[in-house]
């Protein structure tokens, strides 16, 4: 077997482990809620277990396998006997204990640090919970019938005639004993690889025990056959006998084999069918009655049947290509060498290929775009870990988890988030006397809401804690030296973005999740690397609410072209206002030489392109040029131009790495290629104002 | 067993551009760069400028739809500055998947220094000689071997001091 054709597999079996696993998380959390569980999340745990249990032994890793073959067996137990005195939480905690550490180890596997970990405690609490669990439910007779049946399994039949030399050229038939190593565990499974391995090269296969993988029920007593008697093969093959041993001998965990050769007679194929195990249900079932509402849940989750799975390289790559169908469309139209010309019809063509060039745009953009419902569900197992540990009864609102987000911003979202309730469940929300005593509900409520807002997606994390202090917050900044405005010239906003720098904490003692300074440092740099921003509102005594404000991919704007000198530059329409020319009236130098203009009652700053790049234009004088008024986030300023060009739709394509890494040149956003091949840069207005 | 062969090949295939060195002209010196890094070679065209970079970064082109900086080698090693002209070109390499243009008086040609002909610099512990990697001798001349990654990393370290 070679190691190469592995990584395509490997790579699945990552990615569908992980799947299944998030998705066993979820259900196992949404059921403990319900304190009941439902047949068919049984089922889907049990499929789940069962799948990871296949693959991971697949793919030879042991221990995954075999944790995951334990908590198929208690669930399978629960799902056949229903039991009715079962402790939720415990078995929660258990299977997600479970969950974690089969994490822990595909994390280690793609690392490719895997270290085939020890997880025999969890599978020692397994067992002890599945045999508690037989104990608390005595009218179901389940492990002492079993016993009985195994019995009788010792009598097999078959027929083996002397053996007798056949020559090579004739199919030939062999019977294998293959004996596994004591203690090696989990036979059923290695006979089954076996099997696997041996199937396409023989005709009429038959091995005994022969119910290996698929009835569940009875995987232990069928370890215990092939431990004892060892497991039996009978085939049909054209390969010799050489060679058929070799290949048996490679299993791994081999004790001993022996390999006969039998008579190619069809009574030597025979072997009797072993009983199959009648599980009596002697107590009628108790199944909890499920509530009406898991029901559309189980169906949602079976729509993802229509969902494909696409490699993101191919999408980038779709992107890129639209991207430059977009700036070709535009050499086309606004080519040199139709200036001027009188041209209805290819006018009309035209039109007609923007519109559907623009189409094509937003489809692309749109497959990109993921549902932040994946991400906001995962928050829900750590608001349940945190509030048992932490004591606090907290209640997670989720709203407008339908709100697509790009695909990248994803994954920059889920750490920030993480931390940002972390923070709201170990600062804010108070502890139960303490509410009660505020006159608070006793559980906290830590609401999580997206929404689209222009051209942005707003996070907004909410709780009804106890709020931030800003007497603690100014006291411990000034104490670190951390203040650069003075103290009353600070508003509440400013106050609380202190609480964004790096190593600040109000706490004075450091616990397991928070009071290091680090989570908000975190959520800055995240939201900041796509172009974000965070706003902090609190009020104190009733809470604080944070919101993250992120810039849809940004890959095609509006832009407005501005020519100066020779260049030509590009300002997102989405911040322009106006466009005017000044009246040297309206113009007002300060004392610093600041130079400032007067707009209907309001005073701007001017900012001369040419003089910011450095660009020998003609056009100085305030008069001759052109004024762009903009706009950002309250801040607006009056760039200064030789004159515009002109609308268009541009792709904005990023400065290339090596420049962006020498310096942050503010003020640019990017660039973009124009119709005929010269580079315009994108103005950053924000940026720019704060220069 | 496939997996050794296949990286002998390509160790066959590297080794055809080991060795070889791409010359060009700067004033009255001869350089050489590694061919393994070299994308191609165009000639000189509008570089758009783009402002609070080094001098030496003299800002961006577009090549068929990539946007790849430029670097004046003349002003990187401190020699006055020369009018770009038709015969001036711009040599786009690639390393580590940084893609950067070197703009370069004239290109000479590819030569075969085989290592023998390679010595290390003279120990002058002045600013240019860490761009240089080795000295090559070709018949009667010397050609000056430059060493890409020192030529692209480190600005990092001098915007790190400057900061």
């Amino acid at each position: 077997m070679s190691k190469l054709s592995h990584e395509p597999m490997l790579e699945m079996f990552i990615f569908e482990s992980v799947q299944l696993l998030e998705q066993l998380e979820q259900i196992i959390i949404a059921s403990e809620k319900t304190k009941a569980y439902v047949s068919a999340d049984i089922n889907e745990i049990f499929r789940i277990m069962h799948t990871i249990k296949g693959s991971s032994a697949m793919m030879m890793y042991d221990n995954i396998s075999t944790l995951a073959h334990s908590m198929e067996d208690l669930f399978y137990f629960i799902r056949e006997k229903t039991p009715s005195a079962v402790d939720f939480s415990e078995l929660t905690d258990l299977i997600l204990k479970g969950a974690d550490f089969i994490k822990t180890e595909l994390a280690e596997i793609e690392e490719g640090c895997y270290s085939n970990s020890d997880c025999g405690l969890i599978i020692d609490e397994t067992r002890e919970f599945l045999a508690d669990l037989k104990k608390k439910n005595p009218s179901l007779k389940y492990s002492s019938e079993l016993v009985e049946e195994t019995i009788p399994f010792e009598k097999q039949k078959y027929y083996i005639s002397s053996g007798s030399i056949c020559d090579n050229s004739s199919p030939k038939v062999f019977k294998a004993v293959v004996h596994f190593e004591d203690d090696c565990k989990m036979e059923n499974v290695r006979a089954y690889n076996i099997i696997h391995k041996i199937k396409d090269m023989v005709n009429d296969l038959q091995y005994f025990p022969s119910d290996i993988i698929e009835d569940e029920a009875t995987d232990e007593i069928t370890d215990e056959i092939i431990r004892k008697d060892g497991f039996i093969i009978i085939f049909r093959t054209d390969y010799s006998m050489d060679i058929v041993q070799e290949i048996l001998m490679q299993t791994v965990f081999l004790k001993n084999l022996t390999l006969e050769e039998l008579e190619d007679t069809d009574e030597n194929i025979q072997i009797e069918e072993q009983q199959k195990i009648t599980l009596e249900n002697t107590a009628p079932s108790v199944m909890k009655a499920a509530s009406a509402e898991h029901d559309p849940e189980t169906q949602s989750r079976s729509l993802n049947q229509s969902v494909i799975s696409v490699n993101i390289l191919k999408l980038d790559k779709l992107m890129d290509l639209v991207g430059e169908m977009v700036i070709a469309e535009a050499m086309v139209i606004q080519n040199p060498d139709l200036q001027g010309m009188k041209l209805s019809n290819f006018q009309k063509a035209a039109r007609q290929l923007h519109k559907i060039t623009g189409e094509l745009q937003d489809t692309v953009m749109s497959i990109r775009m993921v549902p932040l419902a994946a991400t906001f569900h995962k928050m829900h197992r750590i608001v349940r870990d945190m509030s048992k540990k932490l004591g606090k009864e907290i209640h997670l609102e989720l709203m407008g988890e339908e709100t697509e987000v790009d695909k990248n911003i994803i994954e920059h979202i889920s750490d920030p988030l993480m931390h940002l309730i972390r923070n709201s469940i170990d600062h804010g929300i108070e502890p139960p006397e303490a509410r009660k005593a505020r006159g608070k509900a006793q559980a906290g409520t830590i609401s999580l809401e997206a929404r689209n807002s222009g051209s942005d997606v707003l996070i907004i994390v909410k709780d009804d804690g106890k709020g931030l202090n800003k007497e603690k917050i100014l006291s411990r900044a000034k104490d670190n030296n951390l203040l650069t405005i003075p103290e009353d010239e600070m508003n509440n906003n400013e106050i609380f973005k202190l609480i964004l720098l790096p190593g600040f904490s109000t706490s004075d003692s450091i616990s397991e999740y928070s009071g290091r300074g680090v989570g908000m440092d975190v959520v800055t740099k995240n939201i900041e690397q796509v172009g974000g921003s965070v706003f902090i509102d609190s009020t104190e005594g009733n809470g604080t609410t944070i919101t993250l404000k992120i810039p849809l991919t940004l890959a095609i704007i509006d832009g407005m072209n501005v020519r100066v000198g020779s260049f030509c530059y590009t300002i997102p329409t989405i911040s322009i206002w106006e466009s005017f020319r000044a009246k040297e009236s309206n113009i007002i130098t300060d004392p610093d030489g600041n130079e400032m203009i007067m707009v209907r009652g309001q005073c701007y700053r001017i900012f001369r392109l040419h003089k910011h790049f450095d660009v020998k234009s003609g056009i100085t004088e305030f008069t001759k040029g052109i004024f762009i008024m903009a706009e950002v986030e309250g801040k607006a300023l009056c760039i200064f131009a030789d004159e515009l060009i002109g609308q268009q739709q541009v792709v904005v394509k990023a400065l290339p790495g090596y420049i962006k890494n020498m310096k942050k040149t503010r003020g640019l956003a990017g660039c973009t290629i124009l119709g005929d091949g010269s580079i315009s840069l994108i103005l950053d207005i924000s940026g720019l104002a704060s220069l | 067993m496939a997996e050794t062969a296949v990286q002998e090949f390509l160790e066959q295939e590297e080794d055809t551009q080991k060795g070889r060195f791409l010359t060009f002209a700067l004033s009255s010196e001869s350089y050489g760069i590694e061919i393994r890094y070299v994308t191609e070679i165009i000639g000189i065209q509008t570089v758009t400028e783009v402002p609070e970079l080094p001098e030496y970064i003299r800002g961006i082109i577009n090549l068929r739809g990539k946007i790849i900086p430029v670097m004046d080698v003349r002003l990187r090693f401190k020699k006055p500055f020369r009018d770009y002209n038709d015969r001036t070109c711009v040599i786009v390499i690639d390393i580590r998947e940084v893609s950067i243009g070197l703009i370069v008086d004239s290109v000479s040609e590819v030569l075969s220094i085989p290592e023998a002909e390679i010595v290390a610099p003279p120990d002058v512990s002045k600013g240019g000689n860490r761009y240089i990697k080795g000295i090559g001798k070709v018949g009667s001349e010397v050609k000056l071997l430059l060493d890409c990654d020192k030529l692209l990393n480190d600005e990092e370290t001098e915007n790190l001091l400057k900061i």
